[in-house]
């Protein structure tokens, strides 16, 4: 028999037919939607006259446009409001599994409420119309973005046109240092493989690093597949995976539950299969990383200095780092230690599971935000990663630093609602992506862990977690 | 869909690596719930000195004399020659939308982000990939001459330059079907309904906590 790996798995269970050239039409088991990517999917439908394939696919919510504070009030931008109104029309008329709209106590971002509420199931195919739709190979599923085209052809045909993409490997052995997070692996890997070092690649990430990680860490990890160039990471199904599904809102129970554990017990590479590329981390070198530039692979780790483009050869890389220079407002060789910062995000769908939470209130507790810092954002990724973290008490370590506990969504990773940064604002965040005004027009972004977040907020300039104690 | 046969265009230079897709339609024109719109905010951030609002006239916007876009001798471009990685980051639809809405019909790049790469395969906008040299070469080629134009022939898959010489470029079979006739695939694949049907009865059979 060929020895398989995980990505050939989760492929040939869902090729429903090819075409000669291998283009293949991929059985859709979970359809995620939101505001952004799907009206004028729906509108499509409306317009040929087609209907959703199958209703119980679907699960959505409103996550992007959704105020953060002032629930009470409403959406007050009337443009982002009617994106809203719009998914509560679609669903509506078109119907949805579930549907978490905006006020709901289970609205939170997509790639949150999935996982938590068992929507995310080993073995499953999963798409949104959105690139961090990775993220949910952490439990062994093969999930990836699509654009809203793609969208409208899941809803009419429960299916998707895809070529087979090549298979990767990233390989983490060795312990985590402590201080070092799934959020660290993931920047680490980009840093060494570029924004599309992945490009066309399925990504496996194994080793006993990552079978370490809990998984919000092996979440956060998957998330940020996309920005390493793979539409897909994923990671395989072991005791971490099926302990944190168990019970779960949606997932099987009783004798069901058995049959399906066995069945995710086989969501493995083979021994021996073959992998396109492989690479290989030392875990035990990892250190914390910040990203100086306006793309995730400028990064460094916090013991570094920014670069300096004079020493690079490659011209048309000089003038990015040049351009990314001056955008960031930074000199070359300074310290990363000695970059002082104007606010704080915590949150997105890397970085807002309650074990991020954690991370952050970890380094808090007992400690306020520094003077120069004017604003520290922590926002919760769902309602009830939100509720959680107030029975834990996680909200009180926040507010009595300074920092502002916010109601669930998107928030500043992207800024489509009111959460933005000024022009020139420098911003250390554990969001996903730098690129130029991605968290507000002008606006300066640092990618960081939670606790390096919260760290940082305290500081106000970037320190090592390491170091605190 | 647009069919994509024959172009023949002015060509464009886009000489930065990584342009990703927050920087090809920034995320506050994201809001729309329409298909179009967007050609006015294309690359919003770099073409405009004020921050871009959803639905607003931009005709009297201060525009950014440095943007490559904003020379008068690349009004009308149909053709974009951009550095590698081009379209990298979110799976917005609205990056093609708004390129095709400004009237590019191809871009040529060394390589793309895999989710702009496809939406733009279903908008009609042909992403063509070639070597970096060749890219390389196409940018040193247009940049003394205002006017370059390519010819790119999709049913031969070469892209013609003004001296005569072209280049050859691949394209997935089923995609350049889809190009050439300007079909809808969610048509095409419906004709497969029986068999998908058939694939999600035995599937509902063997994983049942996938149907609840």
């Amino acid at each position: 028999m060929i020895q398989q790996t995980l990505y050939d798995k989760l492929w040939a269970s869902h090729a429903v037919r090819a075409e000669d050239d291998g283009t293949t039409l991929l059985y859709i088991d979970r359809h995620l939607v939101h505001e952004v990517t799907s009206p004028q999917a729906y509108e499509g439908l409306k317009v040929a006259g087609r209907r959703v394939w199958r209703k119980d696919s679907v699960v959505a919510t409103a996550d992007h446009n959704t105020p953060t504070d002032h629930w009470e009030e409403g959406i007050k931008d009337p443009i982002s409001r009617l994106q809203v109104e719009t998914l509560d029309a679609n669903i509506k008329e078109y119907g949805a599994k579930v549907f978490f709209p905006f006020l709901d106590k289970r609205q939170g971002i997509v790639h949150v409420i999935g996982p938590e509420n068992g929507f995310t199931l080993p073995g499953m195919t999963v798409v949104c119309g959105d690139s961090h739709t990775s993220t949910h190979g952490a439990f062994g599923c093969l999930a990836y973005g699509v654009g809203t085209s793609e969208v409208e052809h899941v809803l009419a045909t429960q299916t998707l046109l895809a070529k087979k993409m090549q298979n990767m490997l990233v390989l983490v052995e060795g312990d985590i240092p402590r201080g070092v997070t799934g959020k660290d692996i993931a920047l680490a890997v980009v840093r060494r493989i570029g924004t599309a070092g992945g490009t066309g690649c399925a990504v496996e990430f194994a080793g006993s690093a990552i079978r370490a990680l809990s998984m919000e860490g092996r979440m956060t990890l998957c998330n940020m597949a996309i920005e390493a160039g793979a539409r897909a990471g994923m990671v395989a199904v072991d005791d971490v995976t099926i302990d944190y599904l168990k019970g779960r809102p949606d997932a099987p129970i009783g004798a069901t539950w058995d049959r399906a554990v066995a069945h995710w017990r086989t969501l493995q590479s083979d021994p021996g299969s073959k992998f396109d590329r492989v690479v290989q981390i030392d875990a035990r070198e990892l250190k914390p990383h910040v990203t100086w530039g306006t793309s995730p692979e400028m990064v460094v780790t916090i013991d570094d200095r920014v670069p300096d483009p004079d020493k690079e050869k490659d011209p048309v890389r000089r003038e990015g780092m040049e351009r990314a220079l001056v955008y960031m407002g930074l000199e070359p060789n300074t310290a990363i230690r000695d970059i002082r910062i104007d606010k704080v995000f915590i949150g997105s769908c890397t970085n807002s599971r309650i074990e991020d939470l954690r991370a952050a209130a970890g380094v808090v507790r007992g400690r306020r935000k520094a003077a120069n810092v004017k604003l520290v954002l922590v926002v919760p990724g769902s309602g009830q990663v939100k509720l959680q973290a107030e029975k834990e008490g996680l909200d009180r370590i926040f507010k009595d630093a300074g920092f502002e506990w916010r109601e669930p969504g998107c928030s500043m990773c992207l800024g489509m609602n009111a959460d933005r940064l000024e022009p020139g604002e420098r911003c250390a965040s554990t969001s996903n992506r730098n690129f130029e005004g991605r968290q507000g027009t002008g606006g300066r972004t640092h990618l960081v862990s939670p606790a390096m977040a919260a760290a940082a907020g305290v500081a106000g300039y970037f320190v090592d977690v390491r170091e605190l104690r | 869909m647009q069919k994509f046969t024959v172009h023949k265009g002015l060509v464009a230079p886009m000489d930065r690596a990584n342009v990703d897709t927050d920087a090809i339609i920034p995320k506050q024109f994201l809001k729309s719930i329409r298909r179009i719109g967007f050609g006015q905010n294309l690359f919003d951030a770099w073409r405009y000195l004020d921050e871009g609002q959803p639905g607003q006239d931009c005709s009297n916007r201060p525009i950014n004399r440095d943007f490559v876009l904003n020379q008068s001798r690349y009004k009308g471009a149909s053709i974009l020659i951009a550095r590698k990685n081009f379209g990298c980051g979110s799976s917005r639809e609205h990056a093609p939308w708004a390129l095709g809405e400004y009237g590019f019909r191809a871009i040529i790049a060394p390589s793309y982000g895999d989710i702009f790469f496809n939406n733009s395969l279903k908008n009609g906008l042909l992403p063509i990939t070639l070597d970096e040299t060749k890219v390389d070469r196409l940018f040193s080629e247009a940049a003394p001459f205002p006017g370059y134009a390519l010819e790119i022939n999709l049913e031969a898959q070469v892209v013609i330059k003004p001296d005569g010489d072209s280049y050859h470029f691949d394209v997935e079979p089923f995609s350049k079907y889809c190009l050439l006739n300007g079909f809808d695939d969610i048509g095409l694949t419906l004709r497969h309904a029986a068999t998908i049907r058939a694939f999600e009865e035995k599937r509902k059979i063997e994983q049942p906590w996938l149907f609840t």
